[in-house]
């Protein structure tokens, strides 16, 4: 009786394997660019603090191991690598450490790949749909180990500089950050 | 009277996958080089030898099933003349089984000679895999008459052609079944591949190595070309794009190179230089789209920009923003490209 009993534990167990990650092969309609409202500074005049808006998109991608691994593959097809390095920095700034010029929240860095920054950093908007901007805000997030292990890429194709995303042990996002070498003199 | 109606149902099924055999775009059973041609000997030799000895079994098996012998007062009794015989005819059937093997290896060692062979080749083409198209590279000793070109090749008749075969991201498989046999192409190593085609003509290859979703959807055309055609259609890929020469076709462009088409395809001649997807500069000249999954014409372009997840799902072609006018400029311009 005791057998039987956890037998059907075990099975009822194993069913936990059957739970998978939805991955949405057919992405919606375009035609919705998102717009999220963030503030870069948490104060405003006025009680409540800053006033933001966030479209939700972020539960979306933050967690989702294929978008993760998408970014990871964006990111060297778009050359973002040919700035950041592999997320140590170069003429960007490294993305691995837990310093955010402008703002760490995925979020933030949506806005930073869309609109673009002083001192080099291109906008995408127009060239780089949706997606695949919050594709890619997320990688960066896990490059800091700022996204589940569980979800975040676990190898690279080539050589690289650091452990996998997977590996890197959570560093919550400061905001300030280091000036990087090409913005201390105006160019 | 309902085992009847099954059975015909599965002759009627068996004899439809019979016709599938017919098809000669893509069949091993259609050679058209001498290496092929040779596998196909070695694949029509190892059938009947092993057919042969497969019905040979059968027939042992049936015999001893419907013999029937005395066993006389005692079944475990030995007739020592009999074990002999039997013995004998073991040992000469595992001596015969020995010496087909042997014979077999020997077969297949010489059959392959031609395909490892090491001519001079009057073509070279380098192949990546990428999930889940080709891209073909066509090289050359002067840089100026390299070009690259994706899901459709063109070789000429009777010349030999070296394939090197390469991947970016998982393991494929090259395969035209007329032409050659299959060879894997294996992230961080070149595998090399030779054919000479000896008849004009189109034939179909196919990827032939599970590589993700749409490995299904992973085809490629190889041309066969007299040598003067296929003179002509080189030096005409060696060039940049056509100009445009519609106001719709300028506008088409404009549109692409300002829209994210540009972050992934290169359109030689104008500022679209990505290297991530297929080159375009001359796609309106190809066959297929979307690696050989559609006929080319400007519905297929405009449906497949539109579209890609519907057609191919899990593609690595994004969804992307264009207003209907730019779409319909985009796909007039694509069309153009010949």
């Amino acid at each position: 009786m005791r057998s039987h009993a956890l037998i059907a534990l075990l099975a009822g167990a194993a069913l936990v394997g059957c739970q998978r990650e939805e991955r949405q092969a057919r992405p919606s309609p375009v035609g919705s660019e998102t717009q999220e409202q963030v503030a870069l500074a948490p104060l405003s005049p006025g009680e409540p603090g800053p006033t933001t808006y966030t479209s939700g998109k972020a539960k979306e991608f933050e967690g989702n191991a294929y978008h993760l691994s998408q970014g990871k593959k964006l990111f060297v097809w778009f050359n973002c690598n040919g700035c950041h390095g592999s997320g140590g920095g170069g003429m960007g700034p490294a993305l691995m450490d837990d310093r955010w010029i402008y703002g760490g929240s995925i979020e933030n860095i949506v806005q930073t790949i869309r609109e673009g920054r002083p001192n080099g950093m291109p906008s995408f908007r127009g060239r780089v749909p949706d997606d695949q901007i919050w594709e890619l805000a997320a990688y960066v997030r896990s490059m800091s180990g700022n996204a589940p292990s569980s979800a975040a890429p676990a190898r690279s194709d080539s050589l690289h500089s650091h452990p996998a995303e997977n590996r890197q042990s959570p560093s919550p996002p400061i905001a300030g950050g280091i000036v990087p070498p090409s913005a201390e003199k105006p160019q | 009277m309902r085992t009847r109606v099954w059975s015909r149902h599965v002759l009627l099924l068996s004899s439809a996958l019979l016709l599938t055999g017919c098809n000669l775009v893509q069949s091993p059973l259609n050679p058209v080089s001498p290496q092929a041609r040779d596998l196909l000997w070695l694949f029509w030799i190892f059938s009947a030898v092993l057919a042969a000895i497969w019905l040979a079994v059968m027939l042992a098996l049936l015999m001893s099933l419907r013999a029937r012998r005395d066993v006389g007062t005692d079944p475990l009794a030995a007739d020592p003349h009999r074990e002999s015989r039997a013995t004998m005819l073991v040992a000469g059937l595992a001596v015969a089984t020995g010496l087909t093997v042997l014979v077999l290896t020997g077969l297949s060692f010489a059959g392959q000679r031609r395909l490892f062979g090491n001519e001079t080749a009057a073509v070279t083409i380098r192949v990546l895999g990428h999930q889940w198209w080709w891209e073909f590279q066509y090289e050359d000793p002067d840089p100026s008459r390299r070009f690259n070109t994706a899901n459709e090749i063109h070789v000429p008749v009777g010349q030999p052609v070296l394939i090197k075969l390469e991947s970016t991201d998982v393991i494929h498989s090259f395969w035209v079944p007329s032409l050659m046999g299959k060879v894997d192409l294996i992230p961080g190593r070149q595998n090399i591949l030779r054919f000479t085609a000896e008849r004009a003509g189109i034939y179909r290859g196919q990827c032939a190595e599970f590589c993700g979703l749409q490995h299904a959807k992973m085809g490629m055309l190889v041309v066969v070309d007299e040598p003067e055609a296929f003179a002509q259609w080189r030096d005409a890929q060696v060039q940049p794009r056509l100009e445009p020469a519609t106001d719709e076709a300028r506008a088409g462009e404009q549109a692409f190179v300002a829209a994210p088409c540009s972050m992934c395809h290169q359109v030689r001649g104008t500022g679209a230089a990505g290297r991530n997807g297929p080159e375009l500069t001359h796609v309106g000249s190809r066959r297929t789209l979307a690696a050989g999954t559609l006929p080319m014409s400007r519905g297929n372009l405009a449906a497949w920009i539109v579209d890609p997840h519907g057609i191919k799902p899990g593609v690595n072609m994004p969804l992307v923003k264009l207003d209907p006018g730019e779409l319909n400029t985009i796909s007039a311009y694509l069309e153009g490209l010949k």
